[in-house]
């Protein structure tokens, strides 16, 4: 028997799915609905200003790029069994597609994040 | 017991390989009392209004594992299913999903049972030992790691709960994989490489998408769903630490 | 010569088989929802390296009804993928015990779901302390 690969994708997937559990709803309010429609927060908590300095910030730089890229590759995974499950059997093209948008949205994400000096 | 009689329809998926191009439907009606199983209703069927019927059976309390079948597209043991729990609508029984039917309510078990044989369903003691040395010990929290795995009855209801099983039979599916858990996690037993190298394989812990219907059907409570996906975590570990660890590396 | 004949039944459409699969796939399709946030929150890092005016432009963009609409539903969906996701935890863990009694799937299930209201709810004094 040919020792699964499934290990690598397995682990970006729950790691993504725990930090999406964990913090997601929060954050899905916050960015999505909240700050866009100044409720709760200042309007400024989302302005150029604050998002450059976190973004600045290697802590910072860390959590955007761990939102970004594990909730990319979470979903891929999933999309990917997905696919599986309504019979789609165009098994490389459907991994391409799905781990391949997952690591190009990493390299953009992580990309832009080295490109935003102090 | 004043029994007026009550009387039940059940309609039985046929297959008769040697006249049916695919399954039909075909309706009895059976006359029953409260204290009778659906196995009892296919039964009457078979022995008063027609005996081409086939199907399974054997102990009639839960324990063989040979009448699972799909009652009202649900997978149940037969036996401890009652006629009662359906009336006054009418039920409808059909043989296992996602594994071949032979005939009638009749499912062909090769696929399982040749799985069941490659996965060394036995105790590959940890160390040998002489009859003078004395038995091998196990604490009552060592058995507790593995005893509800080992109380499945090879019944198959799980695999006709498994989507994955279905759309891919190379699975080896929850009932297996449950039993190869059963062993690698006894205390005794020393057998975990040679079996995880198809655990860690896509037909084995990975070929599972955690749906978790298997553990809702499973009659003796084994739970495959969790023996399946506690151990991807170890499988896991084992892929990144294979080549830092002695003995890891794949030969 | 022999009569068998197995006949194989066809997969197509088993999700709808059972409502037990509905929710499984719902679970799955949250993923989708996931991603397109995912590519929501990706545009807006990518805006803010090309400069303020950017950025701004897609501030803007996240105050146009269509997002709030998406939003909302990305909300609801992260809600419910929090709670499948805890819900399915117990099947991923080793049996435990603790002082003697088996640890319980709702004892998971319930530890998982209450680190994520403190987690959310940190997230939310984080952020609204620090702007
Ligand atoms: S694990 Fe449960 S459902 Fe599956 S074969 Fe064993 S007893 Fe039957
Ligand atoms: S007849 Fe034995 S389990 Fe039902």
């Amino acid at each position: 028997m040919k020792r699964s690969n499934e290990p690598i994708f397995w682990s970006l997937f729950g790691a993504g799915g725990m930090l999406a559990a964990l913090v997601g709803p929060a954050l899905v309010f916050i960015t999505g609905i909240a700050v866009p429609f100044g409720l709760v927060f200042k309007p400024e908590t989302m302005s150029y200003a604050h998002m450059l300095a976190l973004s600045q910030n290697w802590a910072g730089k860390i959590f955007i790029l761990a939102v970004i890229a594990l909730f990319l590759w979470h979903a891929a995974h999933r999309i990917h069994i997905l696919l599986h499950d309504f019979g789609v059997h165009a098994v490389t093209a459907v991994r391409v597609l799905c781990y391949g948008g997952a690591f190009a949205g990493t390299v953009i994400a992580a990309y832009t994040l080295l490109m935003i000096k102090a | 017991m004043a029994d007026t009689e009550k009387i039940i329809e059940i309609e039985v998926l046929r297959y008769r390989p040697e006249q049916d191009k695919e399954p039909v439907w075909q309706s009895y009606k059976v006359p029953f009392t409260d204290d009778m199983s659906v196995l009892q209703g296919v039964q009457y069927i078979k022995d008063y209004l027609d005996e081409t019927v086939s199907f399974r059976w054997s102990c009639r309390m839960a324990i063989c594992g040979s009448c699972g079948m799909m009652i009202d597209d649900k997978p149940k043991l037969s036996c401890k299913t009652f006629l009662r729990d359906y009336y006054p609508g009418k039920l409808r029984v059909e043989a296992l999903k996602h594994l071949p039917i032979e005939r009638d309510l009749i499912v062909d078990a090769t696929d399982f049972i040749t799985k069941l044989e490659s996965i060394k369903p036995y105790i590959i003691p940890k160390e040998e030992r002489t009859l003078a040395q004395g038995e091998y010990l196990q604490t009552p929290e060592q058995r507790d790691m593995y005893e509800q795995f080992s109380s499945c009855i090879n019944c198959m209801l799980c695999y006709a709960a498994c989507p994955q099983y279905g759309l891919n039979p190379k699975f080896t599916g929850p009932g297996i994989l449950a039993l190869m858990h059963r062993y690698n996690a006894d205390s005794r037993d020393g057998g975990q490489a040679e079996r995880n190298e198809l655990g860690y394989a896509d037909e084995g812990y990975w070929g599972c998408t955690a749906v978790g219907y298997c553990s809702e059907v499973c009659p003796k409570g084994v739970d495959p769903a969790n023996a399946i996906n506690q151990n991807k975590m170890n499988s896991a570990i084992n892929y990144f630490t294979r080549f830092v660890t002695p003995g890891g590396a794949d030969k | 010569m022999s009569n068998r004949r197995p006949y194989v039944r066809s997969m197509d459409g088993w999700w709808k088989r059972d409502a037990y699969f509905v929710s499984y796939m719902a679970r799955e399709v949250t993923s989708v929802f996931v991603a397109a946030y995912a590519v929501v929150l990706l545009f807006g890092l990518v805006r803010l390296g090309q400069g303020e005016a950017a950025f701004n432009g897609w501030l803007q963009y996240l105050k146009t009804p269509w997002m709030l609409v998406f939003h909302v539903i990305v909300l609801a969906v992260f809600c419910y993928h929090t709670w499948s996701w805890f819900k399915i935890m117990p099947k991923t863990m080793p049996i435990m015990f603790v002082g003697g009694k088996r640890v319980q799937p709702g004892t998971i299930t319930g530890t998982g779901l209450a680190a994520a209201v403190v987690a959310c709810l940190a997230l939310l004094f984080i952020v609204g302390g620090v702007s």
